[in-house]
């Protein structure tokens, strides 16, 4: 047997780790920590990825996700004007993404995605409009780690002259996630269940600024909070010491984002996969699709209008559980498509994936098969997400 | 009885000429949960370092490769329906397969308990 922990993204040999702001409080909890997009990170603590899993479903989990990355896009010459202010720093970036950014009220954010010329996928982010007026003309904007040099590298070069990207990942990023989540964080921040879903806000926390979302990447209700890196583990330890809260690894994480049906880049994603075809049509928005003015309109205006050649789909798997790339074939034993992510559902007990089949074998209860080690085993296409997802729409407080 | 070990964490007890394999608690440790267990089928002849059976956690597969040459005599069914006594009783409840062994001396060449703990150290 060769132990392996399955890193979810293969990482270059020799190149030096970064660490994290809360890389000593991940030692000392007894996190394993594996390389990830280039980071030192814990994969998972003592208790194990499936009781994580569960803690998080059932309470409140604490990731964290500093490794992501955090930016501000601010406008270099401002009219002093916030809603003029905010329609200029829109239409510096909607060329780049799919969503209507104009549109965006204060403290409003959306899910996007960053296209290429083709309409293929360079990365999936948040696009937040801050809610205090004297930020108008600002984003903050969350890329992926793995992508983040890339992006920030194109959004510079695109508004360049005009607007100047700021990053934000030295600090901490952290998400707490789960039923118990706002009732946890409104105890130490005041105010925060008074957010709604997909709402961000500043908050004063001891001494320091936290820009707190209703958001996440579980499927359960919760924030996601940036601390700047003096406090980050001050804010990490408060958290942790509320007895609904325990330390998730990114074990879990990806379980949990697999549950809920959501894609993660670099597998369900990549530069060849359309916004269409990965089923996120929602975050092509309805202007944006009428000035057909983003990256591969052409391409993806057709997708929405039937021409697809693939289309991602949730497998319910029999038996062992089919990992990324395994082949996908119908009950006649025709190729038909292939596994982009999929492993074990603690939630459901048994194991499940996310992929992509040619058009006609889309529809929920389509029987295929998955080739596992050789053999073929059941496969039934599922309704995503396989756990829904409870976000509370509305302000809690 | 004797237990030997291999590089790769399998172990193998043996009593007479039959030998139980499993992982050890360091390899399971290092895996975390174990969601699902492809065994052997009872009758396989199996050599020494063929694969045997294969052991997942959420987050990946690993092989099981027969630490001795036989023919696999009885199968732990009880971990289709609990894998999870891999983790919580590696060394008994989780065993895997039991082989009757062609060739005893075959484990001269594996390790024995101090060797395996130096090994993992």
């Amino acid at each position: 047997m060769q132990p392996t922990l399955g890193c979810p993204v293969s990482e270059t040999a020799g190149e030096s780790l970064k660490t994290v702001v809360l890389n000593d409080e991940h030692i000392r909890l007894g996190g394993r920590m594996v390389p990830f997009s280039g980071y030192s990170l814990p994969v998972q603590y003592p208790t194990g990825i499936i009781a994580e899993h569960k803690w998080t479903r059932e309470h409140a989990g604490l990731f964290d996700v500093s490794h992501m990355g955090p930016s501000l896009l601010m406008l270099n010459d401002k009219s002093g004007d916030p809603e003029r202010d905010h329609a200029a720093i829109a239409a510096l970036v909607e060329p780049l993404v799919t969503a209507d950014i104009a549109g965006l009220k204060p403290a409003q954010m959306r899910y996007t995605l960053l296209l290429n010329d083709e309409g293929g996928t360079r990365d999936d982010l948040m696009i937040e409009r801050p809610a205090d007026p004297k930020w108008a003309g600002t984003l903050y904007i969350i890329v992926n780690a793995g992508t983040k040099q890339a992006d920030w590298a194109l959004i510079e070069a695109a508004t360049a002259g005009r607007a100047t990207l700021q990053r934000a990942d030295d600090g901490g990023l952290l998400a707490l996630q789960g039923p118990e989540a706002v009732a946890v964080a409104e105890a130490l921040i005041p105010g925060v269940a008074g957010l709604g879903f997909m709402t961000c806000r500043s908050f004063d926390w001891s001494g320091t600024q936290l820009i707190i979302s209703r958001s996440g990447y579980t499927g359960e209700d919760g924030l996601e909070i940036l601390v700047e890196a003096e406090k980050a583990v001050q804010l990490w330890n408060a958290l942790l010491s509320d007895p609904r809260v325990k330390p998730i690894g990114l074990g879990a994480r990806d379980s949990l984002r697999l549950e809920a049906g959501l894609p993660l880049y670099g597998h369900d994603l990549d530069d060849t996969v359309s916004p269409i075809e990965a089923g996120l049509n929602f975050a092509v928005s309805k202007r944006r699709r009428e000035a057909r003015d983003f990256p591969g309109a052409a391409r993806i205006l057709s997708e929405i209008s039937g021409n697809l050649t693939r289309i991602r789909v949730g497998l319910f798997v029999e038996g062992a559980p089919a990992r990324e790339n395994t082949t996908i074939f119908d009950m006649r034993g025709s190729g038909v498509g292939r596994i982009t992510s999929g492993g074990f559902s603690p939630s459901l007990n048994r194991a499940i994936a996310l992929g992509f089949v040619t058009p006609g074998h889309e529809a929920p209860g389509t029987q295929l098969q998955v080739e596992v080690r050789g053999r073929l085993q059941p496969a039934t296409v599922a309704a995503l997400p396989f756990v829904s997802h409870r976000y509370v729409r509305k302000a809690t407080a | 009885m004797t237990t030997r070990f291999t590089e790769d964490h399998e172990y193998i007890r043996v009593d007479g000429a039959t030998g139980t394999v499993g992982i050890t608690n360091y390899a399971q440790d290092q895996l975390g949960d174990i969601v699902f267990v492809e065994l052997p089928s009872v009758g396989q002849k199996l050599k020494k370092g063929d694969e045997a059976a294969v052991v997942e956690s959420v987050k990946a597969a690993s092989e099981i490769y027969s630490p001795a040459s036989g023919t696999v005599i009885e199968v732990n069914s009880a971990l289709a329906s609990e894998p999870g006594l891999i983790n919580s009783s590696a060394d008994a409840d989780g065993w895997i397969y039991k082989l009757r062994l062609d060739n005893a001396a075959e484990l001269d060449s594996l390790m024995d308990d101090a060797a395996y703990k130096k090994h993992t150290a």
